[in-house]
């Protein structure tokens, strides 16, 4: 008896064709314009926060106090972005170079908050506003307790 | 008894064809900014449409297409039999409501964005079974509440990939009967789901392609007629990554429609628009086929279509759990044989 495992059947080998057909059909993404503008705008976003950074020291601040204080602002900057529906423009160019920055968490937080005011405020902007930064607040703490636990016991 | 009207093995042939009296379609403003603006009968000024949720400019849409078509077919809701309506939001609310509202006899579908030529198909089994002398067949989709449901909050920044469509924000609708003037509904084969696996739901055109392939090939052969037996074979919203896989899944089977075969969801936006691959959802095919279609069949430019309406029944909970996108198709013939010339 010939081993089922060994031969696909007509489904599975129909599907394998069928997947390549559609790789060779599908349009390859546009990786460098992508891989660029990623570069370009993330780093846009990171020198305003080092010259938000600059500023701050400038005033007295001592250096980690000024990095709260420019996380603070631009998170401020990019909600007030995210509310005239311009940060979304952004990031059709920005990509990863605008989710990864802080300014995309505050961009996750600030749109279902918007998207769902509709439906109230418990239901809809209290239950929703986390739906995207969840998992990254989630594993930002399971993260953080694993560091913290390195941290104890080596010491 | 058997079934007299039944062709081959998923194809049924009217004895008494149905004609399509009436059409309309409301649309929003970047579909009205599209090649075929001009063809539909509103065009909205923004997407809300006057309301305070995107829901409810949704419903309106739907409401105002329907009331234009029965109007267009010079009859008054009490004249309709059947409503046959469905949209993309859970439960098909749009449709609900609207029929809330019209108060004609309804019956709710679901195909995903195939439910217009799903409706049209039951639509004229129930005139030519005698049932019914005039059915409103409507749906509906909108770009803001397709997508919260389905994808991700509107001012959420993500980059679409290049296989990505955009939902058409747009309802249509179109009253058949036994009686009339305009072009007719001679056939129609009800298709099978199919899935051959993909499943990325950003790229619906790949998962849908086998379906409305196997329904066209299926047609060919319960009919015996050949594509060049159409003047235009169009899907309802396979977009451009969609058209190219039928095109070569109908080629494999030994049928030639490359010269002949378009996509409502190529029609009806520019590549300018940005829209990626193309149109999708019920609001494509609904109206570009009440825009478009019916307008260009009535004038003359095309006397036989075969429209093929196409779903991607997914949910965003079988996305999330790993299971791939089941597509479908259901073909509809509509031919202006009745209409001379």
């Amino acid at each position: 008896m010939p081993d089922d495992k060994m031969v696909p059947s007509d489904q599975v080998m129909q599907r394998i064709l069928y997947q390549e057909m559609v790789t060779k059909t599908k349009p390859k993404p546009p990786v460098f314009r992508n891989v660029l503008g990623a570069f370009v705008i993330g780093g846009a976003i990171c020198t305003v926060g080092q010259a938000f950074l600059k500023f701050f020291m400038s005033l007295g601040l001592a250096e980690l106090d000024a990095g709260a204080a420019t996380s603070a602002t631009l998170v401020f900057i990019a909600a007030i972005l995210t509310g005239l529906g311009v940060y979304d423009s952004i990031a059709k160019y920005g990509g990863a170079g605008t989710i990864v920055p802080i300014t995309g968490f505050a961009n996750s937080i600030v749109a279902p908050a918007l998207e769902f005011r509709r439906e109230g405020m418990i239901f809809g902007v209290g239950q929703r506003i986390f739906t995207l930064a969840g998992p990254v607040l989630a594993f930002g703490f399971v993260t953080a307790w694993l560091i913290g636990l390195i941290a104890y016991l080596f010491k | 008894m058997t079934a007299t009207k039944k062709l081959g093995q998923q194809t049924f042939a009217f004895t008494n064809p149905p004609v399509i009296s009436g059409a309309a379609s409301v649309v929003g403003p970047k579909e009205g900014q599209g090649p075929l603006g001009k063809d539909f009968d509103v065009v909205l000024p923004d997407t809300l449409n006057g309301e305070q949720t995107w829901e409810k400019a949704e419903r309106k849409m739907l409401k105002q297409s329907c009331q234009i078509a029965i109007q267009k077919a010079n009859l008054t809701p009490q004249d309709i039999d059947f409503m046959m309506a469905g949209d993309l939001l859970n439960q098909i609310i749009s449709a609900n409501f609207t029929a809330r509202d019209l108060a004609i006899p309804f019956i709710g579908l679901y195909g995903a964005c195939s439910t217009m030529f799903e409706g049209l198909a039951l639509g004229s089994m129930l005139v030519d079974g005698g049932f019914a002398n005039y059915v409103l067949v409507s749906a509906s989709s909108h770009y803001d509440t397709a997508e919260r449901q389905y994808r991700f909050p509107i001012e959420m920044g993500v980059q679409r990939p290049m296989t990505a469509q955009w939902t058409v924000t747009g309802a249509g609708a179109v009253v058949v009967g036994t009686r009339g003037k305009g072009p007719a509904i001679t056939h129609v084969t009800i298709g099978k789901v199919i899935d051959l696996g993909i499943n990325d739901p950003n790229d619906m055109g790949s998962a849908m392609a086998p379906a409305a392939a196997d329904t066209i090939i299926q047609h060919f052969k319960d009919t015996g007629r050949k594509p060049s037996d159409y003047d235009l074979i169009i899907s309802g919203d396979l977009a451009s990554i969609g058209r190219a896989l039928t095109e070569q899944l109908v080629k494999q089977a030994g049928y030639d429609i490359s010269k002949n075969f378009t996509d409502c969801g190529i029609l009806i936006f520019d590549p300018a628009q940005d829209t990626h691959a193309g149109g999708s959802g019920c609001g494509c095919s609904a109206v570009v086929l009440a825009g478009y279609l019916l307008k260009e069949m009535t004038a003359g430019k095309f006397k036989r279509i075969l429209g093929i309406g196409t779903g991607a029944l997914l949910s965003p909970t079988s996305s999330f759990q790993g299971e791939s996108i089941p597509g479908i198709g259901h073909a509809v013939v509509i031919d202006a044989y009745n209409l001379g010339g």
